[in-house]
């Protein structure tokens, strides 16, 4: 019944509270907003009117001073009105519980963008090392914006540069903070082609009302020709500068080929769960991040002996970055 | 008869002693609750003309976007921390457990003061330092982190006013920590001997249920503090991620006292509510237990679910999903009180006296804010609506809506006691109308703009973003809301011009113990000891005196001062 009725809102153009759905997802949302909309709106109704009826029927000028004996206390009463609004907070509860969960799963085919944020704009770049701008000037757009294509999964990983802030598409229905020191994401599938407004939410000094750019979204064709058009150098995709950071920094200890050198081998790692030294973890971008800031954090079970030192100062976010889209490529 | 003679003349808490340092180094309660009461009109006054330059900045036409400097959003960003850090840490926090609760605490018990009366001016004194400390960083200063110091904006990339302001909020704290235990203990060990826990006023409930909140929470947002300090200072690093620290943990910490805050902010504002509902209904409050006790599980609920301000902050999403669920838990207590007080009102004799009328229309407000919370608690329709103006406008229906209206609410109730002079006239309940009335043209525009994306904390918005529309009514609503709170304060002040009757001992009708003893009440509270304990709310014991214009013990002791002081001449 829930993907039913979230189905029969789809593909609504811009409405009384919301812009227009321009993502696979928006139409969930909406429904989950109007359910609780109307719930609530019934209850402000009753409240509001109960008060209103019993104010003006009961009014001391009709009434007197000393009204009739009525019941001050109902057991039955009091239960059912407990009850009832609980069982519409289960199903309110569940419906976001749901819609959450899928949201915060970005699908394993994602196509992934790296959005940096700084104090006041967004970089954008794109796997073949393709990148661009978006930022307000003079109150004017600036820089190209995200590029996205139309109808496939879209994963940004959001990283911050310097203070928190927040990754807005409003028309996408998708939010997330940008925490510095670490990774976040988040994903959608574009419906609608156009612009949309990209807005940064969470509050980053003195021009976070200017750290705004736009989200353009093109049929795949035109996407294939801007990434084409926007790439700086052929050879300079972040997987590439990530094999030679590697061959430089890395493979004194780490072998890409499936042999133990002092450290683990790292090819084909990637997305896998590692034993480590109390637990496990998903290898990601932010385990590897984290290995190479702070590597005596999550030690590979067999590895305790053989301390690692860390590379904090001498790797920028930037390198960490090339280096993880490199061991990512030595597992696709 | 004329009714004048009442109270005339004797001898009160008010005329007792003159001078400066009888006000300034007093211990009495009363005394200690009017200079909290007007030290937080002064800064709710200052906190409000922030918020009037906030709405002037954003009303279409007022800034240009393009052109805009950086001089200007500072301003502007420097507006909103004002308004936020006064309205919160010196006003509502303050509002009605520190300056009414004080005031009626220890005559709602039939005490002659508070447990500890000297800590109680202590704590008024810390007030006044931490306040002085924290206005003079906001003016002087270039604060603008917003009322929530986020590291690693505050500690690393902004100016070091933020360490004035925080040592301010510090000492703040301990003030409300302070408060807090003198009310637990008073509460525990001060009730006259008939009245047990569950014929206590609902108002002291909800003032207990406070005061643990204040107790136990308050110190995590001291130590928050004092670790952006240490950091901001020391270069320890704690919350920033190039010395070591995650800036997601000052979250926690931060909502951890700071969602428990809101309930500081929020219950005693229920309190009143519950003593409105049953005097000017003139019945007994519908489901008292359950009222109280639902004040009990708001306090308890309050401290697990934090982490719904934190659902996109990047912690784990399973905590989120486990924080959705926790906070639904709170919503139900809530909707329970409202559901009491309207039963409250069925079939009874309902007054629109002034306090009632701010009573009825949190029906309105809260109902409207809390239900909004749905919105905010559900994990699909927050992620949506995180950091927009719905977020604005939903905390503003709960925080005024049900803690200033509440307030503002209490002083009209329990202005008769304070001061000896009943306000009910036409002009107060303009007042009452044109708030009401301009505060939901103020934020029911918000709530759309909110929804169709706008964020908060913008010094500007850009005409083709398509928010102008709800920004201009949001403007509009804002002076008339001016206006009618204006016309509010000026109801009261005007009332200490008007020569003639004190107040009868009980104009309204209530039956807790406050209105046994005259209005204003002498230094010692009561002149009879201990006064009549019956049922908190059975409305039955007194009855109207057309001769006093106020209402009086059925069954009146011989030695009630409240009787004795008709016409003594005639008695």
């Amino acid at each position: 019944m829930y993907t039913l009725l979230s189905m029969m809102l789809q593909h609504q153009k811009e409405d009384f509270f919301f812009p227009s759905q321009a993502s696979a997802n928006a139409a969930t949302v909406d429904f989950i907003f109007y359910f609780i909309f109307y719930v609530s709106l019934f209850a402000f109704i009753a409240i509001v009117l109960a008060t209103a009826i019993f104010a003006w029927r009961y009014r001391r000028s009709k009434v007197g001073m000393t009204p009739e004996d009525s019941p001050h206390h109902s057991t039955r009463i009091e239960i059912v009105w407990s009850v009832v609004p609980s069982i519409f907070m289960v199903m309110m509860f569940w419906y976001g519980f749901e819609d959450f969960t899928e949201r915060r799963t970005p699908p394993a085919d994602s196509y992934e963008i790296h959005a940096k944020a700084s104090k006041w704009q967004w970089e954008f770049e794109y796997p073949n090392g393709a990148s661009s701008f978006g930022f307000i000037d003079a109150g004017e757009y600036q820089g190209k914006g995200l590029f996205v294509p139309l109808g496939k999964n879209v994963r940004i990983r959001l990283e911050s540069s310097d203070v928190l802030h927040s990754f807005s598409i409003p028309n996408f229905r998708v939010k997330m903070d940008v925490v510095p020191g670490r990774y976040t994401d988040v994903w959608f599938n574009a419906i609608e082609l156009g612009d949309f407004p990209i807005f940064c939410t969470e509050y980053c000094g003195t021009k976070h009302s200017r750290m705004l750019s736009k989200v353009h979204v093109v049929s795949e064709e035109d996407f294939a020709v801007w990434l084409k058009e926007n790439q700086e150098d052929p050879n300079a995709s972040p997987v590439d500068k990530g094999k030679r950071l590697f061959s430089a920094k890395c493979t004194a200890c780490h072998a890409v080929d499936g042999s133990t050198k002092i450290g683990p081998a790292l090819n084909g790692k990637y997305g896998t769960i590692e034993n480590i030294v109390g637990g496990t973890v998903t290898i990601d971008d932010n385990y590897i991040r984290r290995s190479i800031l702070d590597p005596s954090a999550d030690i590979v079970v067999g590895f305790e002996n053989v301390p690692m030192t860390s590379f904090a100062g001498q790797l920028s976010d930037d390198d960490i970055s090339n280096i993880t889209a490199y061991l990512k490529s030595l597992t696709e | 008869m004329a009714p004048t003679t009442n109270t005339l003349d004797r001898t009160n808490y008010l005329n007792a002693t003159k001078g400066f340092m009888s006000w300034f180094w007093t211990i009495d309660h009363k005394r200690l609750g009017l200079m909290y009461l007007w030290s937080v009109i002064a800064c709710f006054i200052m906190g409000g003309l922030f918020a009037m330059k906030i709405r002037l900045t954003l009303m279409p036409g007022a800034v240009d976007f393009a052109t805009q400097t950086a001089e200007q959003m500072n301003a502007y960003n420097n507006a909103f921390t004002v308004h936020g850090a006064v309205m919160v840490f010196l006003v509502i926090i303050p509002s009605i457990p520190a300056a009414l609760g004080n005031f009626v605490l220890p005559l709602m018990l039939g005490a002659k003061d508070v447990a500890f009366p000297r800590l109680n001016r202590f704590s008024y004194h810390l007030w006044i330092i931490g306040a002085l400390l924290f206005v003079a960083t906001l003016l002087i200063g270039n604060l603008d982190t917003g009322w929530t110091f986020y590291p690693p904006y505050s500690t690393g990339h902004t100016d070091p006013s933020v360490i004035t302001a925080v040592l301010g909020a510090f000492i703040l704290g301990f003030s409300s920590i302070f408060t807090g235990l003198n009310f637990i203990v008073t509460i525990h060990k001060m009730r006259p001997p008939q009245m047990t826990w569950f014929k206590m006023p609902l108002f002291l409930w909800a003032i207990y249920a406070t005061a643990v909140i204040q107790v136990l929470a308050t110190p995590v947002i001291g130590i928050s503090l004092l670790l952006i300090l240490v950091e901001k200072t020391m270069q320890i690093g704690i919350f920033t991620p190039e010395l070591g620290g995650d800036p997601v943990f000052f979250q926690h910490l931060f909502w951890f006292y700071s969602h428990p805050a809101v309930y500081i902010m929020v219950l005693p504002g229920m309190g009143i509510m519950s003593e409105l509902f049953a005097t000017f209904s003139r019945k007994p409050i519908f489901g008292y237990k359950s009222i109280a006790m639902s004040s009990i599980a708001i306090a308890i609920f309050s401290f697990i679910v934090w982490g719904h301000h934190m659902f996109i902050s990047g912690q784990s999403d399973l905590m989120s999903v486990i924080f959705s669920a926790l906070t639904f838990s709170v919503a139900v207590p809530s909707a329970i009180k409202v559901f009491n007080w309207i039963s409250t009102m069925y079939k009874g004799s309902i007054s629109f006296s002034v306090p009632m009328l701010y009573g009825m229309s949190i029906i309105w407000l809260f109902g409207i804010g809390g239900l909004t919370g749905l919105f905010l608690a559900t994990l699909g329709t927050d992620v949506v609506f995180h950091d927009t103006y719905f977020v604005v406008a939903h905390f503003h229906y709960v925080m005024v809506g049900s803690a200033l209206f509440g307030f503002i609410g209490g002083i009209y109730y329990w202005w008769p006691k304070m001061y000896g002079k009943v306000v009910d006239d036409p002009l107060a309940k303009v007042g009452w109308l044109l708030s009401f009335l301009g505060f939901n043209l103020t934020f029911l525009p918000q709530f759309v703009g909110g929804s169709k994306g706008m964020p908060r904390r913008y010094a500007a918005y850009g005409s083709e973003q398509g928010f102008d529309d709800w920004n201009y009514w949001s403007t509009m609503g804002a002076m008339v809301l001016l206006a009618g709170l204006s016309i509010a304060l000026f109801g009261l002040l005007r009332s200490f011009f008007v020569k003639g009757a004190l107040s009868p001992a009980n104009p309204w009708g209530g039956v807790t113990l406050e209105w046994q003893t005259p209005s204003p009440p002498p230094e010692h509270n009561f002149e009879i000891d201990p006064p009549t304990v019956g049922d908190p709310y059975d409305m039955s014991l007194v009855e109207y005196r057309g001769e006093v214009e106020g209402f009086l013990p059925v069954n009146p002791r011989e030695d009630d001062p409240c009787v004795a002081y008709i016409a003594p001449e005639e008695a």
